[in-house]
């Protein structure tokens, strides 16, 4: 992990280069570097990220911050190979419309990463290549892993119900 | 072989078969009428001929002293000792049903090692794993597929009664397909499969018409004997013979 | 279909309108549709006037050989695989929103449910993202048992592995000889935790037991055998002509395009990159070890056999070190609001009574913060992402799967292949889709 210090330089290369609205927020937390941007720049950082090193994006996956607002997050997780080194980026986006830029053209891997997040949250990416529901049916309704959505589950009745079983056979 | 010849020697001894039954040699007719005796498990021709056994007793007697030759019971004593599963391993418990074709519990000692691939050669079906909304009307598929008679075991407590997960995404197996064996486990182990697979098994041999007829509602076909009254001697027989092994049972294998 | 209606159709997200049946089917075919289709349209002259056509086939869910519920639409010109596009979701089983609905040990058995293969890993991803949220130390008792059961795993994941490839290339007596070790193995995790699979022997802090007398010698029996029954299986396969055709130089990858696509784990290996965290972020004591990195040369699908066959004597070397130097010590963390206290304290000690009652009714309280912990599972990088929001409930799970990320590299890899080497990669590429679908 880069250490706080390095952290902060990296933050600071980036609002330099990308402007200054581009880092919301610093984090390192448990020896972990988070980098909180804004949703429109994802793409710049993940580029910037890139040519520091961070060459492999490890998971994208999505958080449900319900009941705050900005309710969805997305969060990508960087790894420098050669340094042995981990940055995370997340951004967060309103529920009223969960959009932000797709990133499958520069990190391949995110295509069906994304396509889970849009699943399971509904967050939009724009400009995915086949942006389907991937774990869920084509046509389910819903975003199942949004904290407001139920947990479901249903009551089980057995093929022989054995109360009425045991009469007929009697 | 004429009476007092140098003849084979065959030694003649009474058969005491509790009902006092003594075969001495005597005339064909007498044999004859004693060996039909005994099949009805009364008394010899004699002064005091015990009951005979009519009816449902007579055939239950038959079917305990002699192996039936009824058509039904045969078939399914070939069915149910030749089930071919289908291939269907879903999650964990397809480890566990792969498991049993493996060495330690082994699934060919009682000829079901050929799993068929082709639902339409498959006439038993292990649902081993948790069973998705996404996935169900596949499975439900291919047990449409399926040719009867057709079986289907319900493996591990996930397709049986949700599991571990009951949440919006698994589909209990009973909702879409009628099961005849559940077996609890998560996942069960391979001897709990393999308990299973005999239950079924002795389910088919004892009751002939294995669920085939609730399913397609086909009570009121079946034999009925006028002397017998309204039910059957089959039924009889299957109804006083059902101990433990025939439970159903849903909770525990 | 285009992707700009999707997102119209998402921007609403809570009143989309239900696509109508034949939306969906459209949806569907358009699925298959590739660049080579459209600049061969339909038909094509062939050079004798005859015409081609591209065949969709569908490996269904259902497929003795796509090792689970892998659906895959595959676009044939002739037996040449010109397009696959996976389709997944079958065995999805909501894991990660049932675990937002449990304590946090109580999610342990549900994770294990994961990548149902390697379950101790899950369970080690879990609690070790946990640990790290409530800064717990793992004792060194604690971590060298895991180190033995996690290596004990990977072996028995890769004879799995082993066994089921080896049955979809045609060798089937592979089958019988990998699951005779494994049910050694399987043994082995019985005597420690009761279980055979999904043993929830991982707890927050440690191990939920030590191990019993018997264990080490048992132990000590299965890894004095093991190397020698992996140079069978090696002597099985590899001088055999059949399983050489097949794997050698089908389906070549190289690492650049692994790497972009996020492939990790022997994939990564077999293509000639090093890349395992065992070596490279080491965590959970696996510095301690001295063990080799079987890397490949070629990146087709004989490195990615070689390779995972080497890895099973590595993790032979692995426990046999764990096992010689494993230290006395507890089993779990000392601390009693993460870890229930020994049985013996609740008679005389008030407060363990009230730790233990705190810990059963309500589960631990884990600090708030999002923490993603990787570590090396058979098949890849699995990381687990854990959001707390301070209650005894985790407020996000998610598991980064191997075996999910995987799977994208497999369109690159069959592109151009038969499908008979269709059929050897997907094996050599070891999915397990109760990891890909969670």
């Amino acid at each position: 992990m880069p250490d706080a210090t390095a952290l902060e330089l990296i933050a600071q290369e980036l609002r330099e280069a990308e402007g200054e609205g581009v880092v919301a927020d610093t984090l390192f937390f448990r020896n972990q570097a988070t980098l909180s941007v804004e949703p429109a720049s994802i793409r710049a950082v993940l580029a910037h990220l890139r040519e520091k090193g961070y060459r492999f994006l490890a998971s994208l996956h999505g958080v449900d911050y319900y009941p705050q607002e900005p309710r969805l997050g997305v969060v990508y997780e960087l790894l420098d190979m050669s340094r042995v080194d981990r940055i995370a980026v997340k951004l967060r986006v309103p529920s009223d419309s969960p959009e932000v830029e797709s990133v499958t053209e520069d990190w391949p891997t995110a295509n069906h990463q994304e396509r889970e997040v849009y699943d399971m949250f509904g967050v939009v990416f724009r400009g995915h290549p086949d942006l389907r529901r991937i774990l869920m049916p084509e046509d389910y309704e819903g975003h199942p892993q949004r904290r407001d959505f139920p947990i479901g589950g249903e009551p089980v009745i057995f093929t022989r119900d054995e109360a009425g079983w045991l009469e007929t056979r009697e | 072989m004429e009476k007092g010849g140098p003849g084979v020697e065959v030694k003649r001894e009474p058969i005491d078969a509790g009902t006092g039954v003594h075969v001495d040699g005597g005339s064909l007719r007498v044999q004859s009428l004693n060996a039909r005796q005994l099949l009805r498990g009364g008394d010899l021709v004699g002064p005091n001929p015990s009951a005979h056994l009519e009816g449902a007793d007579f055939e239950r007697h038959v079917e305990e002293s002699i192996m039936t030759t009824t058509l039904d019971k045969a078939v399914a004593w070939a069915r149910s000792n030749s089930f071919f599963p289908a291939t269907f391993g879903l999650a964990c418990c397809a480890i566990e049903m792969m498991s049993i074709v493996a060495a330690r519990v082994d699934v060919a000692r009682f000829g079901f090692e050929a799993f068929r691939a082709s639902p339409r050669q498959a006439d038993l079906l292990i649902l081993s794993g948790r069973v998705s909304i996404k996935m169900a009307p596949i499975v439900r598929r291919i047990y449409d597929q399926m040719l009867e008679p057709k079986w289907a075991i319900s493996m591990g407590a996930c397709c049986s009664s949700m599991g571990v997960f009951n949440n919006y995404a698994l589909v209990p197996a009973d909702k879409f397909m009628p099961i005849d064996v559940h077996v609890p486990g998560c996942p069960p182990r391979p001897e709990a499969l393999m308990h299973g697979v005999l239950k079924l098994r002795k389910m088919v041999q004892d009751d002939p018409d294995m669920g085939w007829r609730d399913r397609y509602d086909a009570r009121g076909t079946e034999e009925v004997l006028p002397a017998s009254g309204e039910r059957s001697a089959e039924q009889e027989a299957v109804t006083d013979g059902m101990g433990e092994n025939q439970s159903m049972d849903t909770s525990g294998a | 279909m285009s992707p700009t209606d999707q997102s119209s159709a998402g921007s609403s997200p809570t009143t989309a309108p239900t696509p109508s049946m034949s939306e969906y089917r459209k949806r569907e075919q358009s699925i298959t549709l590739s660049p080579l289709e459209e600049q061969l349209g339909e038909h094509s002259e062939g050079a004798d006037g005859s015409t081609q056509e591209l065949l969709t086939l569908n490996f269904g869910p259902h497929h003795p050989a796509t090792h689970g519920v892998l659906r895959l639409l595959v676009t044939l010109q002739g037996e040449l695989v010109r397009d696959v596009k996976p389709i997944i979701g079958y065995v999805h089983t909501g894991i990660e929103k049932t675990a937002e609905d449990k304590s946090y040990w109580k999610v342990i058995p549900v994770i294990e449910r994961m990548d149902y293969l390697s379950y101790y890993f899950n369970a080690l991803a879990f609690c070790g993202a946990v640990e790290t949220l409530c800064e717990v130390e793992v004792p060194k008792r604690a971590q060298y048992l895991r180190v033995i059961h996690l290596e004990l795993n990977r072996i028995m994941s890769h004879l799995v592995w082993l066994g089921t490839s080896a049955l979809d290339l045609g060798a089937i007596s592979m089958f019988w000889y990998c699951f005779r070790e494994r049910e050694k193995i399987l043994d082995l995790f019985e005597m420690s935790s009761g279980q055979r699979m999904h043993t929830r022997y991982f707890q927050v802090g440690g191990v939920i037991e030590d191990i019993p007398l018997g264990f080490t010698e048992k132990l000590r029996g299965f890894l004095k055998e093991m190397p020698s029954r992996v140079d069978q299986y090696g002597a099985l396969l590899n001088r055999n002509e059949i399983v050489l055709h097949r794997l050698r130089g089908t389906c070549p990858l190289d690492a650049e395009t692994l790497l972009s696509l996020g492939v990790t784990g022997p994939l990564l290996r077999a293509a000639g990159n090093p890349w395992d965290l065992r070596k490279a972020a080491p965590y959970c004591s696996y510095e301690d070890f001295e063990f080799k990195i079987p890397v490949g040369t070629a990146g087709d699908n004989y490195d990615r056999f070689a390779v995972r066959l080497a890895e099973m004597y590595e993790s032979v070397k692995i426990v046999e070190q764990a096992l010689e130097g494993l230290p006395e010590g507890p089993h779990i963390t000392e601390d009693r609001k993460i870890a229930l206290p020994p049985r013996h304290e609740l008679a005389t000690s008030m407060e363990a009574l009230i730790h233990h009652f705190k810990l059963v009714t309500e589960g631990l309280r884990v600090p708030p913060g999002e923490v993603y912990y990787p570590i090396e599972s058979p098949r890849g990088e699995l990381g687990c992402f854990v959001r707390s929001d301070g209650s005894s409930k985790p407020a996000r799970v998610h598991m980064r799967d191997p075996s999910f990320v995987n799977l994208q590299a497999t369109a690159p890899m069959v592109k151009g292949a038969y499908i008979a080497d269709m059929i050897a990669t997907l094996a050599m590429l070891d999915p397990i889709l109760g990891g890909i679908d969670r």
